[in-house]
């Protein structure tokens, strides 16, 4: 049973149709990768697949359960997590603060528990705690856990937002590009980091990104979405040089 | 590793320690001048008051700074738990003879009430964007206190009645007593306020605040505050928590209510103590103190309480310097140049570059 | 007949509410805030008047030019002093000191004119319109406001398609950013807008005050929330909103008043405003703008 199974995905904005009959599966484990030129609708995708917006056509299935038309917060905790295109990190809180967010779901005590500082608080606090730091330590962030989140560098910024996101214990990732506004040697570190997620989390992970090493570098298929809808879709050699593919990057 | 562990659990512990620990002091230094005859009749008279400000400063920042939605009729909380509580007061004074135990349970429930009506508000005015629940919850503030103030409720051998018109419509039998007398509010409420048990109510107030921050549900309250997008993207329940801080909110206003109705001998649900301008009152505290700053806001509703007893001018255009204080704070807080400025004369800034210059030359 | 009556009386102080909403609605459009202190304006302009007419005693149209004029540049000195600074800042924090000028203003009145209710004298001069053989009686104050509401709404119109400056101010409320590099004065324009709005507001206290001509430090503080639910109620943003929710506030609530209670007028006015905005947030003619995610 595939991970993601998304079957004539579609929806309008006014006149516009944003995105038309997208299809893609995605097994578990895989590393996807979507890209198209600006505008082709990829970010609506994502918002297709985590509720943000809902379609008016299609269906979602997450390792095999219908997900289609549940708001965002049902489908986290059905297992996708998401990162953005503009960085949403939570400015006022830690480092260490915005990991702990993640893991909101996963240590629970109650609200009581926690005004009170019952026996339940200490606990789970610290088992919060040290989870948190696991996942800083995989992207390098455990020094800067006391830092306030606004206060890192815009690399590590991204790198906190994959590391919430992996927080929430997803089984699918969507890492919306990732790699922007980072120089040559950070990309790198990004790939390295996302092939180590994989093994370690046993996560399965889409992502947009528009810098062509990375995707031919870690991606083990390629989407290509273009005006909202398929253009390709395959393994990277045959569709990074697909001529239609080139065509719409760089125009006749 | 371990070492900042400690210090990131025990920081809501530091923090309600010292508070804990100011207000104690100022306690015993209050008795002792009692004591010795050293205070005078307006300082005794604003120490029960200086807690329930601070109180509706710390319980309004919790709703304004913490979850970041801007409160304009956090005084109608306070109504409903002044008058809840006081109808209970007096209704009980002959059947509860035991202060401590009557009062007690007028605590409990002004805040319970508020934080019924906290929860009811709430579930309509926080799916709004922040403009629109500003308007709504000031509607909110006016609408409960007009209602207060029409609200005429007696008691007799019969049970409790109600009327919206007058005294006459609620037809008690002979030995009946009215206790809500519309316009004329509740007279002669037992004054179980004393300044100690509004100290302790103090206390807990800042302890449950500081530690519902500290927590889990704090921190989800905090990031949808900060980002709500994101806070939905990783699984937070939006309406939940943000019902959770309204509700203790207005609890907390609530108990303030409650000391506030015990304090006085007649109750009114009039516009200066329970309308806007006590709710923008609270708000310049929270403002002065600090949004998001919870000791801020207990100072700040000490000093500006204090400030017009003694001081004639502030006295005068108090409610002038409230504005100019809220205009003021926000552009010293989010103007660029007021924040470069700020930058380049920080403390923190003076420090470092002395310590630069000592490494330099070193 | 009585009904009729209360008809043309709703739809006249709905006229005002119009005017009123219609400096909300440009101001949230243009420079994304909710002007909190834009009711307060009303009860200044009010005030100039009543200063000009009773205290000077000097011709009431004279009277309601000053108080344009003042009322515009109070509004614009505002704007310069208290929201410019804050271009960047978070929505609480300009909502805040919004909050701050509205109180200030409201205690600068009362600290000069003093806590008593004054009693405006009606600058209209226009005598009332008796029809239907005597058993309609339409106010003077009638007459004028509701041409002249109109005649504004017209004229906003064609300002705001024709000039250069309404061009450019569309093209602000659509994206500052695009009407920065198309060379469109982002300052001037708002400067333009809170001057517009605050011009209306004072036109709109003449109106008012004279049909309703109990005036005082808070006498500005409920038409203006009054004329907010009505911009929201039409949908904020958008100038024929602002008309149509105008009106139809201002029959809602004379019809209350008349038939239902007069305190319970002012409730009904915010269960509106709530229902709008839990079921149609954008009102009648707003659009649909979705968050950016």
């Amino acid at each position: 049973m595939a991970m993601l199974s998304v079957k004539n995905l579609g929806i309008s904005f006014g006149g516009l149709r944003a995105v038309d009959s997208f299809n893609i599966t995605i097994e578990k484990g895989e590393l996807y990768g979507l890209i198209g030129p600006n505008g082709a609708g990829k970010t609506t995708c994502f918002n297709l697949l985590t509720g943000v917006y809902k379609p008016d056509t299609g269906k979602i299935l997450l390792d095999g359960v219908d997900i289609t038309g549940r708001n965002t917060m049902e489908i986290n905790q059905a297992g996708i997590a998401r990162t953005f295109q503009n960085i949403r990190l939570f400015k006022n809180l830690s480092v260490l603060d915005n990991v702990k967010i993640g893991l909101h779901n996963s240590y629970k005590y109650s609200t009581a528990a926690g005004i009170l500082r019952l026996p339940s608080y200490f606990k789970t606090e610290k088992m919060m705690k040290e989870r948190a730091y696991d996942i800083l330590k995989v992207f390098g962030l455990e020094k800067e856990a006391a830092l306030l989140s606004a206060n890192l560098p815009y690399g590590k910024q991204r790198k906190l937002e994959i590391a919430r996101a992996l927080a929430t214990n997803p089984k699918l990732l969507l890492l919306d590009e990732p790699a922007a506004g980072m120089n040559p040697s950070e990309t790198e570190e990004l790939m390295e980091t996302i092939t180590l997620i994989r093994k370690k989390y046993d996560v399965t992970i889409l992502l947009i990104e528009h810098d062509m090493k990375l995707v031919s570098g870690i991606c083990e298929k390629i989407f290509v979405l273009n005006f909202g809808t398929e253009l390709a879709n395959g393994l990277p050699q045959e569709v990074l040089h697909n001529p239609e593919v080139i065509k719409a990057y760089l125009g006749e | 590793m371990k070492n900042t562990a400690k210090k990131q659990m025990s920081k809501s512990t530091r923090s309600n320690l010292i508070m804990t620990g100011a207000i104690v002091l100022v306690y015993i230094v209050s008795q002792i001048m009692i004591a010795g005859g050293a205070m005078s009749n307006l300082m005794k008279g604003l120490l029960v008051p200086l807690c329930y400000y601070s109180i509706l400063a710390v319980s309004l920042n919790l709703t304004v700074g913490i979850l970041g939605e801007l409160s304009l009729g956090h005084a109608g909380f306070m109504c409903i738990g002044a008058f809840t509580s006081a109808f209970f007061s007096k209704a009980t004074v002959s059947v509860i003879t035991n202060a401590g135990v009557r009062f007690t349970l007028a605590i409990l429930i002004g805040a319970c009430a508020a934080a019924l009506f906290g929860g009811l508000i709430g579930t309509v005015v926080l799916r709004l964007q922040g403009d629109y629940l500003a308007i709504v919850t000031l509607a909110f503030g006016e609408i409960i206190k007009n209602v207060v103030n029409a609200l005429f409720i007696g008691i007799d051998s019969n049970g409790i009645h109600f009327s919206m018109k007058d005294a006459m419509a609620l037809n008690l039998s002979e030995d009946g007593k009215i206790i809500v007398n519309g316009p004329r509010g509740i007279t002669g409420t037992p004054k179980d306020a004393t300044f100690t048990i509004a100290a302790l109510l103090l206390i807990l107030t800042f302890v449950i605040v500081t530690n519902l921050v500290n927590s889990r549900s704090g921190r989800a309250i905090m990031a949808i505050r900060d980002n709500r997008i994101a806070a939905e993207s990783v699984g937070i329940h939006i309406t939940k928590y943000k019902i959770l801080a309204f509700t203790i909110s207005a609890a907390l206003a609530g108990v303030a209510g409650v000391l506030y109705a015990h304090n006085i001998s007649t109750l009114i649900a009039a516009p200066k103590n329970f309308g806007y301008n006590m709710s923008i009152m609270i708000l310049v505290f929270v403002v002065l103190g600090g949004i998001g700053n919870l000791k801020g806001s207990v100072i700040a509703a000490v000093v500006l309480t204090m400030l017009p007893e003694y001081l004639r001018f502030m006295q005068d255009y108090r409610m002038l310097i409230y504005a100019v204080i809220l205009i003021v704070m926000m552009i010293f807080n989010w103007n660029p140049k007021c924040i470069t400025w700020r930058k380049n004369h920080s403390l923190q800034g003076y420090f470092a570059r002395l310590t630069k210059k000592t490494k330099k030359e070193a | 007949m009585s009904f009729l009556s209360y008809l043309i009386k709703g739809i006249s102080l709905g006229s005002v509410y119009s005017i009123i909403a219609l400096g909300y609605t440009m101001v949230y459009g243009i420079a994304k805030m909710l002007n909190f202190a834009h009711g307060d304006i009303i009860m200044i302009g009010g005030f100039v008047i009543f200063t000009i007419t009773s205290t000077l005693g000097l011709n009431p149209f004279l009277a309601v030019l000053l108080s344009i004029l003042l009322c515009t540049l109070l509004g614009v000195v505002i704007e310069r002093i208290a929201y410019k600074p804050l271009r960047n800042a978070t929505s609480l924090a300009v909502l805040i000191t919004a909050i701050g000028v509205s109180y200030f203003l409201q205690n600068i009145a009362l600290l000069i004119f003093g806590a008593d209710t004054k009693s405006f004298t009606s600058v209209i001069t226009v005598p009332p319109l008796k029809l239907v053989g005597g058993n309609l009686a339409i106010s003077g104050e009638t007459l004028v406001t509701i041409p002249l509401c109109i005649i504004i709404m017209v004229a906003l119109t064609t300002f705001v398609k024709k000039s250069k400056t309404g061009r450019g101010m569309t093209a602000v409320s659509e994206d500052k950013e695009a009407a920065i590099l198309m060379g469109v004065n982002v300052n001037r324009t708002i400067t333009i807008t809170f001057a517009i709005g605050s011009a209306l507001a004072a036109v709109a206290s003449a109106l008012m005050f004279s049909s309703y001509p109990s005036l005082s430090s808070t006498s500005g503080a409920m038409p203006g929330i009054k004329a907010f639910v009505a911009a929201v109620f039409g949908g904020i943003g958008s100038i024929p909103g602002a008309m149509i929710g105008g009106i139809l506030l201002g029959v809602i609530e004379i019809l209350s008043r008349a038939y239902i209670s007069s305190q319970l007028a002012d409730a009904i006015v915010f269960f509106v405003l709530i229902l709008v905005l839990l079921v149609k947030p954008t009102g009648i003619l707003g659009k649909k703008i979705q968050e950016k995610v």
